[in-house]
């Protein structure tokens, strides 16, 4: 970060859920022009624009933004990382602030999910009359649930229980209570998808997607934009003083990529990324776990929640069973982790998500989170991630 | 599959990079590891042990479920795939067993060519209950 560091001046959300009369220029839109008004600026005030969309197959989802809400001609983004694709929408603005090629810029992710079911990635779909060898593999049919598991929920669950194996401590129970806990928290925030309550019972009855997902331990796919404003330091301390009473510092911006490791080539490697990449946060903001007030993590499958509390180093490596038995992540502990209700509850509509998780830490700093507020947070983490495979991180802080 | 060689016996092959020994079981248009661009064929162990599974209960149309699906240490390389010849819950599959290679007919084409697949099926018959047999992937193909 340069001295005068980066800052979130506005931030929005629309509700997440299903949103049958809208399109994704329409929630885009909500989440911009929220955004801009939480901010104190407009449109003309921009000098950058980045837009993250995944399932629009291409289309220029930022200058179709534009065309809605105000064109200046300025550039635009538009990003596609998988579901770290809203955190680099994020840190594409971040980049051209601290390039000094512009002091403000909007960041939106965008998507449109509801209904849309289980995600797997490269499935072959067509099976030919003969056999022919195809691809990479030489195979001579698609090989999803041949060769092991493509889908989603699969993944993760494998994830979850390499860690188990790993480090011990975990059941199918254990995992069933993490996504409770969310499901708890869920219900102090009115813009989740879902804000019931589930008992551990409810969500081991539930339907098995891949043990030991079940549904309500899977990401809740759903529709929803959200969007942030950024302004450099510079340029903040020129602004009014309520602008910049409400202005979050944006202490850390991290993105990584998988690094090579042997088991990698055959199962994503969620874990070796999102450590790179809380590292090079906790160096490059100064702050340490220990400071963290509360954090909003990528919890895409309950199995992917536990690993991630070891991964960003809430926990010594191997305690994140000890770490979840403490009590520790629970709104009420000693560092709650997605009190949003997080993606199992609040929703995952996918490139909305890296902004969605910086909104929920920023409310709390700002002391604006409502029902939900953790009093007195001064500090937070959103993390994210995608296959594969993209890592996010940022640490906020409240303005002094 | 390119890397599964069925004669004289079946087993799995990689290519390995002659730098620095990482293994792929796709061409490589270089190594990930090292960037290295030199590949020999390496043949991996035929016994292995399960480092993580799931049990697959909700897939995409025309695959059938439930299956497990899982990731085998083979001698330190890492091999994606299905533990077939076992009973698909919780009680029958665990992280740590041991599993040995297993070949089956994946299906037959429309000139009458058979496809083998492979997957991995535990060592310890104890696991394998007799009854598992209902649930192997081969039998379940057109």
């Amino acid at each position: 970060m340069s001295d005068d560091g980066i800052w979130i001046l506005g931030i929005h959300m629309t509700k997440f859920g299903k949103h049958p009369d809208k399109d994704v220029i329409d929630l885009a839109a909500e989440a911009a022009l929220g955004a801009l008004a939480d901010a104190g600026v407009t449109m003309r005030d921009l000098g950058v624009l980045a837009a993250g969309n995944l399932m629009s197959m291409g289309a220029p989802t930022g200058q179709l933004l534009q065309k809605q809400i105000g064109q200046t001609g300025i550039p635009v983004y538009n990003v596609s990382n998988a579901c770290a694709t809203g955190a680099t929408a994020l840190r594409t603005v971040i980049m051209a602030i601290k390039a000094g090629e512009c002091d403000l810029g909007l960041a939106v992710g965008v998507e449109k999910l509801a209904g849309a079911g289980l995600l797997a990635g490269g499935t072959r779909k067509q099976e030919a009359p003969t056999w022919t060898p195809q691809g990479r593999y030489g195979a001579v049919a698609p090989i999803d649930g041949r060769i092991g598991t493509e889908t989603m929920p699969g993944v993760f669950a494998q994830i979850g229980l390499e860690y188990g194996h790993r480090y011990g401590g975990t059941s199918f129970e254990l995992f069933a209570r993490i996504s409770a806990k969310n499901h708890a928290h869920s219900t102090l925030n009115p813009l989740a998808a879902y804000t019931k309550a589930m008992s551990v019972e409810e969500i081991m009855n539930d339907v098995m997607i891949a043990y030991p997902n079940t549904r309500p331990m899977c990401s809740a796919n759903c529709d929803g934009a959200a969007a942030a404003v950024l302004v450099s330091g510079a340029k903040l301390r020129t602004l009014d003083p309520d602008q910049r009473r409400r202005a979050v510092k944006v202490s850390a911006s991290v993105l990584t990529s998988d690094p090579w490791t042997e088991s990698c080539q055959v199962l994503p490697d969620v874990n070796t990324l999102t450590r790179q990449a809380a590292l090079a946060a906790y160096e490059s903001s100064g702050v340490s776990p220990d400071d963290l007030d509360l954090v909003e993590l990528h919890d895409c499958f309950a199995t992917a929640e536990l690993v991630h509390y070891d991964n960003l180093m809430l926990c010594p490596e191997g305690g994140a069973v000890d770490f979840f038995e403490s009590g520790a992540p629970f709104r009420d502990g000693s560092l709650p982790v997605n009190v949003s209700g997080g993606l199992q509850s609040k929703g995952h509509p996918i490139a909305a998500t890296g902004i969605a998780n910086v909104y929920e830490i920023c409310q709390h700093l700002r002391g604006e989170a409502g029902d939900r507020q953790i009093e007195g947070a001064r500090v937070g983490l959103a993390h994210v991630i995608g296959l594969g495979s993209a890592c996010g991180v940022h640490v906020l802080e409240r303005a002094a | 599959m390119d890397y599964l060689r069925l004669e004289p016996s079946p087993c799995l092959l990689a290519h390995e990079c002659v730098a620095c020994g990482a293994r792929f079981f796709d061409r490589r248009n270089a190594c990930a590891a090292c960037s290295g661009t030199s590949f020999r064929e390496a043949e991996l162990p035929t016994e292995g042990e399960l480092r993580t599974f799931t049990i697959v209960s909700y897939a995409a149309p025309g695959i059938p479920v439930p299956f497990v699906a899982g990731v085998v240490d083979c001698g330190g390389t890492s091999v994606r795939a299905n533990v077939i010849n076992v009973v698909p819950d919780a009680d029958h599959v665990r992280t740590g067993m041991k599993v040995r290679l297993a070949t089956y007919v994946v299906g037959v084409d429309s000139e009458g060519t058979e496809a083998i697949g492979f997957g991995f099926e535990p060592l310890d018959g104890a696991t394998t209950p007799a009854d598992a047999r209902e649930t192997e992937p081969g039998k379940e193909q057109p």
